[in-house]
């Protein structure tokens, strides 16, 4: 952490003391950053309970990408909020499981020491900059505020280190521009701001949801381009969350595929592409226009994804499913491995990997 | 090819912007400006660009939505622009559209069956109002939906199904042209297939002509007969489908497709990826010259002055319409993988390597 010179003395021992607080409750074992573990996340709401989350796992490790795919409605942003603690309860409620950042439980963490992991451990990139950033404030002064809030900064200190972020998004002319408000800038440009804060206090977690999908292609490049080299830099732990399975394949170490609420595979991102083993994986991939079967019909997945209000008895998938038999409709599959280091959530995963 | 169906020359479509006190015009917005291009009986005709390069105010010209700066846009003969009061509402039954957002382009208040047979209050001859509902059942039943459903709302329905009724509602009256202005953007990549299979299925059946608005290049792709490339208000390049997608000769096509992130894990850091600077400009304001030279990689001192001319030049293999003034092909390795629907990577990948 370098200090700006003009820094008073006391934010420069104010800043000091949390750095070793942080330092030594947060240590990461083994590499080993954030745990989920059975998660269970419902919403109620008046027409009933939403189960949006229903046993949800997964690890995140130092210096790894770990992509969530999913549709609308799979459960992807809802995991992320809440291992975020940003969800909003009531209506949601988290039903069971634990999120372990460090060892250390974050749902039992009471709230004020939760806050303070917020940004200086897990942090996070929303999907719409233009509705995540205040619009009555000029974008420095957001940046800044992270500064300010957790480090205790004063404000001529936090506006040069602002500045300084700005700069190490990319965004031209930075020092003339820490004085904009949000709607003078473009969507690619309020996004590497929405970034800029994110990592504004080196988290060891970024979560990205859905970071590229409101942007242009040749805009999108840039923005992946620059994650990836954030993340490299830093060697923060990313989940990325997406729809997109073509940005998935380009950064992504691992990937976890949801679907109603649950994961039903996980996989290295080369197998899963290679050769997935959920029917749901393999209806998602196939449904990619490809040139070699142009003019033909695209191989589309039949059907809607479920109410999560009125989820399937048995397999989640079933009523889509073109593998299913009657044991799917009542005995929900777990996820179980299938071949060394690969998960699917399927009775009949051996047909599926055999095509 | 075919006759042209629909043909325009020269389309501009300039906004004004207002200013000051006595709101006083100070400036356009060069939204469309200068666009020709034919569209031939039963093809469909990909437009492609980014936010802002003009082609859903293409849309909505075509559709006569929006009266033009200048310009002609001729149908089976007539000049759309020139027509008035009864014969201009004939026409509309030719030309139709369906919207991205499914969302907001269905009224909320009125039940399927309304917004399906509206079209038939303002055409009240082409359905006699006896045989309104039957008609409209047989449009949910062509469209995929239920007939039974003709009494329910919008809010009943999911994302893909309501745009089954935009569709539905969108060929009521049999037209001849079917714009589509990101008709699968809004959905969820299972859910798009389906519909991306449906107008397929409607275009083989009804005959229709398509002109399909889309940033997705490989759903664009994959419809597609012929594919014309927008930037800021103009057309870069416009061509065969296979022209456009593998002998690209316009830098700005160049950049687009090796921008696409392609489903293959395996050609990570193996494409060569053209990464634009910046943004693109405002087209209140656009470059003078070649319109991309701001962000061209291939830019040189003419083009900041001559504006480059949309036509034929070659592409390697043959030629087609381009405007670059230093147009040539890249060399594209084509990365199709036919061994099974196991792997079905590669997609439509347009894998570069230098």
């Amino acid at each position: 952490m370098t200090t700006t010179e003009s820094s008073s003395v006391a934010a420069t021992r104010g800043e000091a003391r949390r750095q070793a607080t942080a330092d030594s409750v947060y240590k990461p074992k083994d590499g080993l950053l954030l745990e989920v573990d059975d998660l269970f996340v419902e919403f109620h709401t008046d027409d009933g309970v939403a189960k949006a989350i229903n046993g949800v796992s997964f690890d995140l490790y130092q210096g790894e990408t770990l992509a969530i795919l999913g549709e609308s409605g799979s459960g992807k942003s809802v995991t992320a909020q809440a291992v975020m603690g940003i969800l909003d309860m009531p209506p949601a409620r988290i039903t069971g499981g634990q999120v372990r950042y460090c060892g250390q439980d974050l749902l039992t963490m009471p709230d004020e020491q939760r806050r303070k992991t917020r940004g200086p451990e897990i942090s996070m990139v929303f999907q719409d900059a233009l509705s995540s950033l205040n619009p009555v404030f000029p974008v420095g002064w957001q940046i800044a505020e992270m500064f300010r809030q957790h480090r205790g900064m004063n404000k001529s200190d936090a506006f040069e280190r602002a500045i300084k972020l700005m700069q190490r998004v990319q965004i031209p002319a930075a020092k003339e521009r820490v004085k904009a408000y949000p709607h003078q800038f473009s969507g690619g440009m309020r996004q590497r701001i929405m970034i800029a804060m994110a990592i504004a206090l080196d988290p060891a977690v970024l979560i990205a949801d859905e970071p590229t999908t409101a942007l242009d292609v040749t805009v999108q490049a840039q923005i992946m381009g620059l994650l990836q080299e954030l993340q490299e830099e830093r060697q923060m732990g990313l989940i990325l969350i997406t729809h997109d399975l073509g940005v998935v394949a380009d950064v992504a170490d691992k990937i976890a595929v949801m679907y109603a609420g649950r994961i039903v595979e996980r996989a290295d991102v080369y197998d899963l592409y290679r050769q997935p083993a959920h029917p749901y994986t393999k209806g998602l991939l196939e449904s990619i226009p490809r040139l070699d079967l142009k003019g033909q019909n695209l191989a589309a997945i039949g059907g809607l994804p479920p109410n999560l209000m009125r989820i399937p008895p048995g397999c989640a998938f079933n009523p889509r499913c073109r593998y299913a038999q009657p044991l799917c409709t009542q005995d929900r599959p777990e996820l179980r491995e299938v071949l060394p280091s690969r998960e699917a959530a399927c009775h009949f995963s051996e047909e599926v990997l055999n095509g | 090819m075919a006759e042209a169906i629909l043909s325009a020359t020269d389309l501009v479509k300039h906004y004004p912007i207002r200013g000051g006190v006595l709101r006083r015009t100070v400036g356009q917005v060069k939204a469309v400006d200068g666009v020709s291009f034919e569209l031939y009986k039963g093809e469909t005709l990909g437009i492609v660009g980014e936010s802002g390069c003009g082609k859903s105010t293409l849309g909505r010209l075509l559709m006569r939505l929006e009266e033009p700066t200048s310009g002609s846009l001729i149908f089976d003969g007539v000049d759309v622009y020139k027509q008035r009061g009864r014969a201009m509402r004939k026409l509309r039954r030719d030309i139709q559209i369906v919207f991205q957002d499914p969302y907001t382009s269905l009224n909320p208040r009125k039940t399927v069956g309304d917004i399906i047979g509206e079209p038939f209050d303002i055409h009240p001859d082409v359905v006699p109002k006896q045989g309104r509902r039957r008609k409209v059942q047989e449009l949910l039943e062509l469209v995929g939906l239920s007939p039974e459903h003709i009494n329910r709302y919008p809010h009943q329905f999911s994302g893909g199904q309501r745009q089954r009724i935009g569709i539905a509602r969108g060929i009521a009256l049999n037209p001849k042209v079917l714009i589509c202005d990101e008709p699968v953007s809004a959905l969820d990549v299972s859910v798009q297939a389906q519909v991306v299979n449906l107008m397929e299925k409607l275009q083989d059946e009804l005959g229709l002509s398509y002109v399909f608005i889309a940033h997705d290049l490989s759903v664009v792709r994959h419809i597609s007969d012929r594919v014309g490339v927008m930037y800021l208000g103009k057309m870069a390049e416009i061509g065969d489908e296979d022209e456009v997608y593998s002998r690209p000769t316009h830098p700005y096509t160049q950049a687009l497709l090796s921008a696409v992130p392609v489903p293959d894990p395996t050609l990570r850091n193996k494409r060569e990826q053209i990464v634009l600077q910046g943004d693109v400009p405002s087209p209140a304001n656009p470059p003078s010259g070649c319109r991309f030279h701001t962000r061209c990689f291939k830019a040189q001192e003419k083009c900041k002055v001559d504006v480059p001319e949309l036509i034929l030049r070659p592409d390697g293999a043959g030629e087609h319409f381009s405007a670059c003034h230093f147009a040539a092909p890249r060399e594209i390795i084509e990365t199709i993988d036919v061994s099974g629907a196991a792997t079905p990577a590669g997609g439509w990948a347009a894998a570069e390597q230098v």
